[in-house]
């Protein structure tokens, strides 16, 4: 007898246990880690979204804006329940539910209809339009179709629409923001840039950041300057919204108009220069003022850098507020040194988070072990490696590029570590090698509350340690013999 | 079948006042939008068995759905919880990434040594879009085989761009099947393909029927109560559930497809007396060719709730003889005051509360008698991507005149929220936020938001701590600020 393809028939095996025992050891030696390491084609657990997340996350930052994924309905299905399921928040975004004839036909139909159908129902005051895969390869010419789309008149000439190319097969999330961060910002400033005029502010950008806590600790810092800003791509009121009884579908964002009139500021800051390397290379060339991007602040030195930099730009003393804070951190810090001290760590993420972990790390005496990114570049290797070769605890570790959390777990336990900073996907490693997981990275499905504590500012620093030294202490406390449990640590 | 239905009425709703709430929510759509919701959506005629909405079409462009695609079908649903294969999401790296350990299809094994809830993925790039991903392809194929060698076999599940560039998975799968000596399952599932995941499940029925059903035996005689459970995908431990009660029935659950599956037991399901499908939506379509082909009656249950679980269970034993039904009757009687006792628990903290509820293709007419097992009503009901077939069975299961839905967009939700000011809402993730900020108890009703099981005997205690927790949590009263 065989089957409907003529495929032999077998008899139904069970796992043999000893063969069960045997794999379960395998995957745990130097041998199986090499044989994992010498992949060429499979990518197993990797720690990177495509492109159109971070496009979505970059649209949800702006007053009534509506993100608008041309290309399948499932992708964008994908993408809110991602952000739906890290931030515990609504994510309101659209598509225009492409299917097989798009692909015979172009998406220019759908677009349209979807245009016209969005605007009517969700009245946003924008649509920033982003692709998945389906158009990317037909080859569709958003250009055109918005162009036709405005002259037929199925969205108002003047609405504005700010459209990237996402495709999923280049880059990752980081790259889909910084697309259409850069897309939003050339469509609100056309034309608004005036010869003279300054804003007075601080334009600010956070990069791909998924931590809500982090964008009002940076408002937090400005204010105690008492230094105007206006927030690109803020999303910590769309992502952290009350709750009182009334569902807003846009309820935050920068303003558009103040958007616009970022091309007048004073000064822009972009934080992380991985993630928003095209934006920040437009700005410079076109904004009027000073301009800089930097780190992310994790840690007290590149807090402090941030600090000064800030203050520097607008000629101001650093506030007395800002002074004791960063006394009260570093005195958090010498308190539970510790705790830290001589830690190892395996770490991965986003590049501009991988240098705060590291900084931050090395800053407390830790080691940061085990350095991998699951989509990085040279160079970002080269500056980890600046940031390692700078410190006496670097020595030893070391950076591993383009690989996936498969890889991490052989790491992790063929050369044991003391815990992992990652995000949620880095829990079965970290079981696997009965070490705890930090979870300061995106995306978070697994436990309360976390992007509401800003890891970022001298108040970042000891959300950080705090996580960190008190987990350690739970488990000497949970695991060390009767005789050595004392009251104290 | 020919059951005399008793007409259930909610006080306040008629077909008059569902039908101008439907109305009244399609006020702000554009003529054209209008024209393709209204068949979408309509009261229940509960006495006349059949749809009162039309389904599985396409969605409107630009409008808030919830529906994902072919791939989720076939990787989230159908492919994804068999638990001892390797399964491979053959395009960017997204598609796997997004439906990684998301569906809660809970299994058994070692991760990574027998049990495969990874993410395993061929990472497109640009050059393998221009070139190509079918050298990719095999020989990722031989470094999953290599890596993982307890795998039973590996699927490959197309993401939107193999199709678009006309890749030939099919010829690397079987051509690396033969030099591996595994199976390897092509499945064109492309997102694009279809108006919802619902394509997907078909599509994947039928890979299993082509490359899977009849490639295995199983090494003991076949019995008399030799059964098969379709459609349990063991959410939160489901089938850990079902399958134990189904046991303890007398019967011999050969396999599961597929919460928790083994694929070689699939592979030798053809064997069995008689298919038993709960998810009717995404597997009737594997019960009927094994009718055709293997001659293998099969039966549609439900294990929500005390009530359908002991009309499920009577009808299955109909189909067998005296020792089953015998066998069943001890097991209603000994659960029956168990769960007697959650009812009296709960009941009374939960009776005349409503439900309004939006699923997938099973739960909005499953779980409608599990809510009246616990005295609530469920006020509205409707389906991401049913087909006619199943709004025929949720007419008799729903209240008369109450509001059905399909494909039902955010908008339209909130009206008729809005306008029902329903109890408790039961629907996915990317509905719950949206409802809890309006201060609307939620149940996420795909995943069971966290929890379960929700299936069977042992399920129903949880569902209904869980329907309790929701509405009757005290933070609820918190919402309403005092200045």
């Amino acid at each position: 007898m065989a089957n409907a393809l003529g495929l032999e028939m077998k008899p139904v095996s069970e796992d043999d246990p000893a063969e069960v025992e045997r794999v379960k050891n395998w995957i745990n030696t130097e041998e199986y880690k090499e044989k994992n390491f010498a992949r060429q084609a499979l990518v197993i657990n990797p720690a990177h979204a495509c492109q159109p997340l971070g496009a979505e996350l970059a649209a949800h930052g702006f007053e009534g804006s509506l993100p608008f994924v041309h290309g399948s309905q499932g992708c964008a299905s994908y993408y809110r329940s991602t952000l739906n399921r890290h931030f515990r928040e609504p994510a309101p975004a659209v598509s225009d539910s492409m299917t097989e004839d798009g692909a015979v036909f172009g998406g220019q139909a759908n677009l349209h209809e979807g245009l016209e159908n969005a605007y009517t129902i969700y009245k946003p005051k924008m649509m920033p339009i982003f692709t998945s895969c389906m158009p990317e390869i037909i080859g569709d010419d958003l250009t055109a179709f918005i162009k036709n789309a405005k002259n037929k008149g199925v969205i108002p000439a003047d609405f504005p629409t700010p459209y990237a190319n996402t495709p999923s097969f280049n880059g990752s999330h980081i790259h889909g923001y910084d697309a259409m961060l850069l897309s939003i910002l050339q469509t609100l400033t056309e034309g608004k840039q005036v010869e003279g005029r300054c804003t007075g502010k601080l334009n600010l950008i956070a990069g791909f950041d998924a931590n809500t806590g982090n964008y009002r600790e940076y408002k937090r810092i400005l204010e105690a300057f008492g230094i105007p800003y206006t927030f690109l791509a803020d999303i910590s009121e769309t992502f952290d919204s009350p709750l009182d009884g009334h569902y807003k579908i846009y309820p935050g964002g920068t303003k558009l108009d103040d958007a616009a009139d970022s091309i007048n500021g004073k000064a822009t800051l972009a934080l992380g220069s991985y993630s928003t390397a095209k934006t920040y290379g437009w700005i410079k060339e076109g904004y009027s003022g000073k301009h800089a991007v930097m780190p992310m602040p994790f840690g007290v030195a590149k807090t402090d850098a941030f600090i000064m930099k800030i203050a520097e730009l607008f000629g101001k003393p650093i506030p007395e507020s800002l002074k004791a804070e960063r006394g009260r951190a570093v005195d958090a810090i010498t308190d539970a040194h510790q705790y830290m001290h001589g830690k190892k760590f395996a770490l991965y993420g986003d590049p501009d988070y991988l240098l705060g972990y590291v900084s931050f790390l090395l800053e407390m005496g830790a080691i940061p072990y085990h350095i991998l990114c699951s989509k990085g570049t040279k160079k970002l290797e080269k500056e980890i490696q600046a940031l390692l070769d700078a410190s006496l605890d670097g020595k030893g570790c070391t950076i591993y590029m383009n690989k996936d959390l498969w890889h991490l777990r052989s790491l992790v336990v063929t050369d044991p570590v003391d815990g992992i900073i990652g995000d949620t996907h880095g829990k079965f490693a970290a079981r696997d090698a009965g070490i705890p997981l930090f979870r300061f990275g995106f995306p978070n499905f697994d436990r309360v509350n976390l992007h509401r504590y800003p890891l970022i500012g001298y108040s970042g620093a000891i959300n950080m340690l705090t996580a960190i030294c008190n987990k350690f202490l739970d488990i000497k406390d949970e695991t060390c013999e009767e005789r050595f449990f004392e009251m104290m640590r | 079948m020919s059951k005399k239905i008793e007409i259930k009425k909610v006080d306040g709703i008629t077909r008059e006042s569902t039908q101008a709430m439907i109305d009244k929510s399609l006020e702000v759509y554009t003529e054209k939008a209008r024209k393709k919701r209204v068949p979408h959506l309509a009261p229940n005629d509960q006495a006349s068995g059949s749809a009162c909405v039309k389904s599985n079409k396409k969605t409107i462009p630009g409008v808030m759905s919830a529906r994902g695609c072919a791939y989720a079908g076939a990787k989230g649903v159908v492919w994804g919880p068999i638990r001892d294969m390797v399964h491979v999401s053959h395009g960017p790296v997204g598609c796997g990434w997004y439906s990684w350990g998301t569906r809660r299809n809970l299994m058994s094994g070692i991760n990574g040594v027998n049990q495969f809830a990874m993410q395993f993925t061929s990472d497109f790039q640009e050059k393998d879009i221009v070139y190509g991903g079918d050298k990719k392809l095999k020989t990722l194929l031989a470094e999953a085989h290599d890596l993982f060698p307890l795998a039973k076999g590996i699927s490959v599940l197309s993401e939107c761009p193999v199709g678009l560039i006309g890749d030939d998975i099919n010829s690397v799968a079987k051509q690396s099947a033969k030099e591996l000596d595994i199976p390897i399952i092509p499945c064109n599932c492309e997102g694009f393909r279809g108006v919802s995941q619902s394509l997907g499940h078909h599509i994947s029925n039928d890979t299993i029927r082509d490359y899977i059903i009849g490639t295995r035996e199983f090494p003991e005689p076949i019995g008399p109560y030799d059964i098969a459970l379709l459609g349990e995908y063991n959410i939160g431990g489901d089938a850990w559930s079902t399958k134990p009660l189904l046991e303890e029935c007398g019967f011999n659950v050969k396999s599961v497809w597929t919460g928790d599956g083994e694929m070689e037991k699939i592979a030798a399901t053809h064997q069995v007396k008689l298919n038993v499908i709960h998810c009717y939506r995404s597997m009737n379509y594997m019960c009927k060719v094994m009718e055709e082909k293997y001659g293998i009656p099969w039966i549609e249950l439900n294990f929500f709730g005390p009530t359908k679980i002991r009309e499920s269970l009577r009808q299955l034993a109909e189909l067998f003889d005296d020792h089953i039904k015998a066998k069943v009757e001890a097991v209603i009687a000994k659960y029956d005051p168990l769960m007697q006792a959650v009812i009296d628990e709960y009941k009374p903290r939960l009776d005349n509360k409503t439900v309004m509820l939006y699923v997938g293709g099973l739960r909005p007419r499953h779980t409608v008698n599990a809510y009246q097992d616990l005295g609530m009503t469920v006020v509205g009901s409707g389906y991401e991507f049913a087909h006619s077939d199943d709004y025929d069975r949720t007419a008799a299961e729903m209240p008369d005149a109450t509001v059905i839905y399909d494909d039902i967009t955010e908008h339209e939700f909130e009206q008729f929220a809005d306008n029902l000011k329903p109890d408790l809402i039961g629907s996915g993730i990317k509905e719950k936020y949206l409802f809890q900020k309006m201060g609307i108890p939620f149940r996420q009703m795909h995943s069971w938001d966290y929890s379960g099981p929700y299936h069977g005997y042992l399920g129903f205690p949880t569902f209904a701590k869980d329907v309790d927790m929701a509405i009757n949590s005290p933070t609820w009263k918190l919402v309403k600020s005092p200045f």
